[in-house]
């Protein structure tokens, strides 16, 4: 089986072939041309020049449905299911079995999708509501559905970004299963260390050309991504190894919701980042929705520099100086319509922007400028809508509107999730030198080696509480895996470290 | 970039509210003004009685309630929501300035302030129950365009009430304040209030929060802005409008009819929309819904001189907004 398009036009002298029975891993940084290249190969975009074969015969793709009819299935990195349908529904969508000409035969749907199910060896229930699973789970709806077609070509568009370890390597066995002599997988990621895991070969793209195909057990992703960014990259941004503790800016006791955290305490410093790792569902992002006061608190209390703080909204936390940056950068960070501009200016327009209720935009305009340049945001200009820029350069957009408003504590949510290597580790730097300037982070990473190269002290989630808190000299892939995994009737409730002694009487 | 290219685009008005996308909004109100300019054509060319400054003037004058109307839906409309009670609001707000000013005899400016804040207080309502209570739009402004209609009717004992008494009150929207310059006040008010309006909405915290919250809620919310308490701030402000609207109405009928209102706000908003105001929220203009506000009532009028019945005006005014979304989103699709 093989494709070659030598010479698309927002692609040029593109060329990939895909072998049967094999993985090949499709790398480069955001606007490589990756996704455009998958729009052409399921026939979205037509080809200005340049030809595809599909198993020795050439063939044209005319949309969506007609490359799925010839075998090719993608997967997009948005879910494309239904919320409210069950599981079943889901998979048939289109093409249900019927009783007669009108009715729906729903004994037969569930059957049919069971057998699937069963087939795969997935954990899924047929009647279960999409909306109401985990991102894991629905993603192992998406590889159903696409396998319901019988795929003959498998293509993952970063299948995931959204999951932790242990939902990659179920992701990674059913792959391994799906792979036979007859059909292919292109599996497109950034995250290095899974493409070894996974591929057989690596294809390389940059600028929209084709820099070349590798091995991937004869190739190193050091090299891997050099060819990626053209360049090596200068030794990783570590973080500063604190020796004295700052002292204590926010600490949060005996926090709880309604639905899943328990008594979750833990403080953080001046100029610390604290990395908050966990599963999926571990309570992470509920965590930092509660403190800033976009979810509900049942019972716990936040205190900043030794004062309680009563957070309704997260209007209340921006005023503190709290800001929260969302993991859907898309959805909850970005007005994407708007400017580069408006968005850097949204939250400070009452402290800097605005006299007797007017808008100061020459000083908003300067003062985007001026975090354009600081933070190297890459844009033709501070008016371009955010929808325009990749994914590494939104969520600088998204950092420069905190900063602007001069926040104390920043809570990222996976902040280099989408983003690409080159732009990482420009993130990482920015969190260093925040950190260095004496802001405090918490930073929620599903991403292990980012939590580790990052965090000064690392707390660790399991089913809605802290299963344990490591400093960075402690931490390693095992312990914080180790604590990740424990059931939630195992943890041993955290007492702070030694060292917390001053965070008492409160 | 250098302080000289931060002026340049400081020069085009609003700053950054204007973008890439900026370019957009002026071709739809482009677009608009094209097609109203076109009607105004055709009518010239259909009826030599059209085009004259008398009649000219009618159409201004047939613009205000609509128009005043439409300016304060603009701001509901870019946040995402909509307004359907502004119709029998404008009635209620009608009938309880002529109580004011006709029944408890309160000097005819206190009348009017009182009638207007009366809107803003409808608004307020509105916005409560949209905000707070979380409850949609189109329903909490159903349940309120429903409790107008039958409180407008109840005040007034289903009487209508006049102003025969209250000459100062009707010269509101026909006296003539400039002298030699035969145009009615109500005219120049709604000019007043629409350079207000735009003011509002491109120069205004408030108008930057109402396309914030249109263009994302929920990411604007977590940008820490009070989204509950602008929502309610944006409602009231159409409340406010409102009232105004009712003040003008009857100012120029001489009398509140509380019977009437229901069909207003469905023309108010297909000014807003023809006038390019997404109803998805998060793009719009105030110099859009003027236009579009126009577009009707040129309409309206040219089909009258015309003698063409009232009920072939409204299928071709739909026909028009039909047309005129269209074109619209063809052109987003183009883009």
């Amino acid at each position: 089986m093989s494709k070659r398009f030598p010479g698309v036009k927002a692609l040029s002298g593109m060329h990939l072939d895909l072998r049967y029975g094999e993985v090949l891993a499709l790398v480069g940084e955001n606007g490589a041309g990756k996704s455009t290249l998958m729009k052409v190969l399921t026939g979205i975009h037509s080809v200005d020049e340049g030809s595809f074969f599909l198993s020795g015969s050439p063939f044209e793709p005319t949309g969506p449905k007609h490359a799925q009819e010839c075998g090719i299935s993608i997967i997009h990195q948005e879910f494309t299911l239904m919320p409210d349908l069950t599981v079943a529904e889901n998979l048939y969508l289109g093409r249900e079995p019927r009783s007669g000409r009108f009715f729906l035969d729903d004994r037969r749907l569930n059957q049919q999708t069971q057998e699937l199910i069963d087939r795969l060896g997935l954990p899924l229930d047929p009647r279960k509501l999409v909306g109401n699973l985990s991102v894991a789970k629905q993603q192992m709806v998406e590889i159903a559905k696409a396998l319901a077609y019988d795929a003959k070509v498998l293509i993952m568009d970063e299948p995931t970004a959204a999951l932790n370890d242990a939902e990659v390597n179920v992701l990674h066995g059913l792959i391994r299963r799906f792979v036979r002599a007859d059909t292919g997988v292109i599996y497109i990621s950034h995250r290095m260390n899974e493409l070894q895991l996974i591929s057989d070969r690596i294809t390389v793209i940059r600028d929209g050309e084709f820099i070349r195909t590798l091995e991937t057990r004869q190739t190193t992703m050091p090299e891997v991504i050099s060819f990626m960014v053209g360049r090596e990259l200068t030794s990783a941004a570590k973080h500063q190894v604190q020796t004295d503790h700052g002292e204590v800016l926010l600490s949060v006791a005996g926090l709880s919701t309604k639905h899943l955290l328990k008594d979750v305490s833990f403080e953080l410093r001046k100029g610390e980042i604290l990395g908050f790792a966990g599963l999926m569902g571990a309570g992470r992002t509920e965590v930092a929705r509660a403190i800033v006061g976009a979810d509900k608190m049942d019972s716990g209390t936040v205190t900043l520099r030794g004062k309680r703080l009563h957070i309704r909204n997260p209007a209340d936390a921006a005023k503190h100086r709290i800001g929260y940056l969302s993991e859907d950068r898309k959805s909850l960070g970005l007005l994407l319509d708007r400017d580069v501009n408006d968005n850097v200016g949204l939250s400070s327009i009452k402290e800097l922007f605005q006299s007797f209720g007017f808008i100061k935009a020459k000083a908003m305009l300067a003062k985007s400028e001026q975090y354009r340049k600081a933070l190297n945001i890459k844009t033709p200009s501070v008016q371009q809508a955010a929808r325009n820029l990749s994914g590494g350069n939104q969520q600088k957009v998204v950092i420069a509107k905190w900063l602007v408003k001069n926040c104390d504590i920043l809570i990222f949510d996976e902040p280099t999730r989408g983003i690409d290597v080159g732009a990482k580790e420009e993130i990482y730097r920015l969190l260093n030198d925040l950190a260095r300037e004496g802001k405090s982070i918490i930073m929620i990473s599903s991403e292990l080696p980012e939590a580790l190269r990052m965090s000064h002290r690392i707390v660790v989630m399991s089913g809605g509480r802290i299963s344990g808190v490591l400093s960075a000299a402690e931490a390693s892939q095992e312990r914080v895996m180790h604590f990740a995994t424990l059931r939630p009737d195992r943890i041993v409730p955290v007492t702070e470290p030694a060292d917390a002694g001053q965070g008492d009487g409160q | 970039m250098t302080a000289s290219t931060v002026r340049a685009a400081q020069r085009k008005w609003g700053g950054s509210m204007l973008s890439a996308s900026g370019l957009k909004d002026r071709l739809q109100q482009f677009l608009a003004f094209a097609s109203l300019i076109v009607i105004f054509v055709f009518f010239s060319a259909a009826n030599s009685n059209f085009f004259n400054y008398a009649n000219i003037t009618s159409i201004l004058f047939s613009t205000v309630v609509i128009g005043t109307l439409a300016l304060g839906t603009t701001f509901v409309i870019i946040t995402g929501g909509i307004d359907l009670s502004i119709g029998t609001g404008m009635t209620l707000c009608a009938v309880v300035s002529a109580i004011l000013v006709v029944n408890l005899g309160i000097p005819v400016p206190l009348g009017v302030l009182g009638a207007v804040l009366f809107g803003g207080f409808i608004g307020f309502i509105n916005g409560f129950n949209i905000s707070v209570l979380k409850l949609p739009p189109f329903i909490a402004t159903l349940a309120m365009m429903l409790v107008a209609q039958g409180l407008s009717l109840v005040l007034s004992h289903t009487r209508p009430i006049y102003f025969s008494d209250q000459p100062s009150y009707t010269k509101l929207s026909t006296g003539k304040l400039i002298p030699g310059l035969n145009l009615p006040n109500a005219v120049i008010i709604l000019g007043i209030v629409a350079v207000v309006a735009g003011v509002l909405l491109n120069r205004t915290a408030l108008g930057r929060y109402t396309y914030s919250i249109g263009s994302n809620e929920e990411a604007t919310a977590l940008s820490g802005i009070n989204v509950r308490k602008w929502k309610i701030t944006i409602y009231t402000l159409a409340g406010l409008f409102t009232g105004l609207a009712g003040v003008m109405l009857s100012a120029r009928l001489g009398s509140a009819q509380p019977a009437g209102g229901t069909g207003y706000e469905l023309q108010a908003i297909a000014a807003v929309v023809i006038g390019g105001t997404s109803l998805s929220g998060g793009k719009g203009s105030i110099v859009g819904t003027v236009i579009g506000a126009l577009i009707i009532s040129t309409l309206n009028n040219g089909l009258q001189i015309m003698s063409i019945p009232q009920e072939w005006q409204n299928v071709i005014l739909g026909g028009v907004i039909l047309v005129a979304v269209y074109a619209d989103m063809a052109r987003k699709r183009a883009a």
